[in-house]
């Protein structure tokens, strides 16, 4: 009895044990046959396992195919990296105004560049009972001496009235009383060094007046503002109306670059927006915040070759990640063709192996991805401390630079599977 | 009793190539291997014995006449029903082709990973059992490069009837193998098959293995052209080296 019932468990047709043939072994034929089970199991999982075994036999396989895609993860981060960089430092002085609407030339194409319109535009919006506020803002880019070598650069210098309340750049406060004396201008913290060390110089300075060579002009620097180099600009000042006409004497003060406008609080900017068009001549455009930031951005975008540079740098990566990972991917199909034979003619269908193949090239992707991204992180923070760049890991840039890496895999894996093909059971015999 | 037969295969040809250069390999072939039946296939090379068993296999696709493998006609067989048709199979190579990279009960369990009515741990055991039955019980937890020649082949045996095929394929088993282990690889191979009840149908050019076979069918030139009894009576008592593996 016991005999009886312990056998089936062990194995159950034990039949060397007991010299009979098993009349199980019959039924036990057609494992085909039988539906049900954990189905996904069995079409992902054990096809993964498999990869993953095959993988982990091959050490050094492994980290070269993982570095591959390192190199590729790092690449496309670096590259995605410097692009949002630019459009967000390109974009950072208008990021900072604080106003519904904007009235700017309608040929402006940057704002680094900017069309004049007339200053008059400013005060007809006026007419709106909605708008509390017309700020003209003028911008120029202005020859500045550093103060420690004497080497000059171009600084671009932005003029507006500091009460008005429509910039809100950090420290604008504390200078905006000294600004309204003549010659004076607050320099940005983050311009690039090559300004020279204001800040330091300012420290040490210890409250006496810190002059420096602007625009042929000899102006003080009476404190610093927080705004961030672009692209565009490797540089900012600001100062107000008056002594931006100073500094610019060329300009016509009839002429402004860009009008801020604070609307009443509750007023509904895209009425007002509507309603401005109607009444402004055609030689103005009315923007909404949002607006603004995505032309300067389109600009960047679509009017220069740096968007598209740093979009072939992303291609050029993944191109060569792929590239190794399919060479390691190839390589072990062509090593192991015998056994994928063997595998075939065992049972496994085309699909299966096309599921392993997958499987080991989504298992580089997510392998190489996590350190490729640790890495990437910590290159964000280097080379933004070198650039004076905004460099940063942003969630979304992640979830993007993996979903390129994992379809860099997939396409790789894509194309080692036409190897399988080679795989032929019936040449084995 | 004939529709029973495991393998029945009437008028089977089969050439290579197209149009001039069609070159045919095998002509007219009648051959039916009977339930537990153990036949060897002989023949000179290029007499196409080789391209019968790919036929048998369901690994090749059919050109013409009939062939029932385990009740499935495999003339017109696409290759999704070929490929189900394997899995009832259990093949033997020349060479042993385990995964290198998995060790001896792993690789006798993919066998059975194409089972989805079983567990991990239960296929484990079962491929556990299947090393025992060929004597490699303290060697599971190796992989293919810690065993010898004839271990690795005694590994393929367990691999090839895990499964519980209905049919055992066999090409030239024991070419790779000394003397010594072909002979226990194949006895081995001819005990586990016959306590189960398996046919086998085996290529070989070793004339020390045919004392194994009920019968050997001589092939040449694409056409049967002998079919003696073999050595072995399957009533008989089982022979030495059998004996010995079951002590």
């Amino acid at each position: 009895m016991n005999e009886i019932a312990a056998a089936p468990k062990l194995l159950p047709w034990a039949p060397e044990r007991t010299g009979e043939v098993p009349p199980a072994a019959a039924g036990g034929l057609a494992p085909d046959g039988r539906g049900g089970g954990p189905g996904w199991t069995r079409s992902l999982a054990l096809p993964l396992r498999l990869a993953w075994r095959q993988l982990r036999a091959e050490r050094a396989r492994l980290f070269s195919a993982l570095a591959g895609v390192m190199f590729a993860c790092v690449l496309v981060f670096m590259q995605l990296g410097f692009r949002a960089a630019l459009f967000e430092s390109a974009t950072s002085l208008l990021s900072a105004m604080r106003a519904e609407l904007f009235l700017m030339h309608p040929l402006t194409t940057a704002s680094f560049r900017p069309e004049p319109l007339p200053r008059a535009r400013a005060f007809q919006t006026l007419a709106l009972p909605e708008v509390a506020q017309a700020v003209p803002v003028y911008m120029a880019q202005v020859s500045w001496r550093n103060p420690e070598t004497g080497a000059r650069r171009m600084i671009q210098l932005v003029g507006f009235d500091m009460e008005a309340g429509a910039m809100r750049f950090p420290g604008l406060e504390a200078v905006a009383e000294a600004l309204k004396r003549p010659d004076t201008v607050a320099f940005d913290l983050r311009s690039r060094p090559e300004f020279g060390d204001i800040p330091g110089l300012l420290a040490r300075a210890g409250g006496a007046p810190l002059k420096v060579e602007a625009g042929n002009r000899e102006v003080e620097v009476v404190g610093l503002v927080e705004i961030g180099a672009s692209f565009g600009a490797d540089g900012n000042m600001i100062a107000n109306e008056v002594n931006f006409r100073r500094l610019v004497p060329q300009r016509r003060a009839s002429n402004t670059d860009l009008v801020a406008l604070r609307l009443v609080p509750g007023a509904d900017p895209r009425a007002v927006q509507a309603r401005l068009r109607e009444i402004l001549p055609r030689d103005v455009a009315v923007l909404t915040h949002e607006e603004l930031v995505a032309h300067e951005r389109r600009y960047w975008e679509e009017a220069t070759p740096i968007g598209f540079i740093f979009g072939f740098g992303s291609a050029m990566g993944l191109i060569v990640g792929m590239v190794i990972v399919y060479q390691i991917l190839f390589s072990d199909i062509a090593a192991h063709l015998r056994e994928y034979a063997t595998l075939k003619a065992m049972g496994y269908s085309d699909g299966y192996l096309v599921r392993v193949v997958m499987g080991a090239a989504l298992i580089l992707a997510g392998l190489g991805f996590v350190p490729g991204a640790a890495l990437s992180a910590a290159l964000y923070g280097l080379v933004g401390e070198a650039t004076y760049l905004p460099l940063g890991m942003t969630p979304g840039r992640a979830v993007l630079v993996f979903g390129l890496i994992f379809a860099m895999c997939a396409a790789a894996g894509l194309l080692a599977v036409r190897k399988l093909r080679d795989a032929n059971p019936a040449d084995m015999f | 009793m004939r529709d029973q037969a495991p393998v029945l295969l009437r008028g089977v040809s089969y050439a290579y190539g197209e149009g001039e250069l069609r070159r045919p390999v095998l002509r007219a072939v009648d051959l039916t291997v009977g339930p537990g039946e153990i036949v060897l296939l002989t023949g000179p090379s290029g007499s196409g014995k080789t391209t019968l068993l790919t036929l048998i296999g369901a690994l090749r696709a059919m050109q013409e006449g009939s062939a029932a493998v385990l009740g499935r006609e495999l003339m017109g067989a696409d290759e999704a029903a070929r490929v189900a048709l394997r899995r009832r199979i259990g093949f033997i190579f020349q060479h042993h082709n385990l995964l290198g990279f998995l060790t001896a009960r792993q690789n006798v369990a993919m066998a059975l990973e194409l089972d989805p009515a079983l567990r991990e741990r239960e296929r484990l055991a079962r491929a556990g059992a299947m090393l025992e039955a060929v004597g490699l019980g303290a060697h599971a937890d190796r992989v293919p490069a810690q065993l010898s020649g004839g271990q690795r082949q005694r590994v393929a045996v367990a691999r090839a009837l895990a499964g519980s095929p209905g049919l055992v394929l066999a090409d030239e088993p024991t070419a790779a193998l000394d003397r010594a282990s072909g002979g226990e690889v194949v006895r081995l191979l001819r005990d586990l098959a016959r306590s189960r009840g398996v046919p086998i149908l085996m290529v070989t050019h070793d004339p020390r293995i045919l004392d194994i076979a009920d019968r050997v069918v001589a092939l040449e030139d694409g056409r049967i052209v002998a079919a003696h009894a073999g050595a072995a009576d399957r009533g008989g008592p089982p022979p030495l080296s059998a004996a010995a593996a079951r002590g």
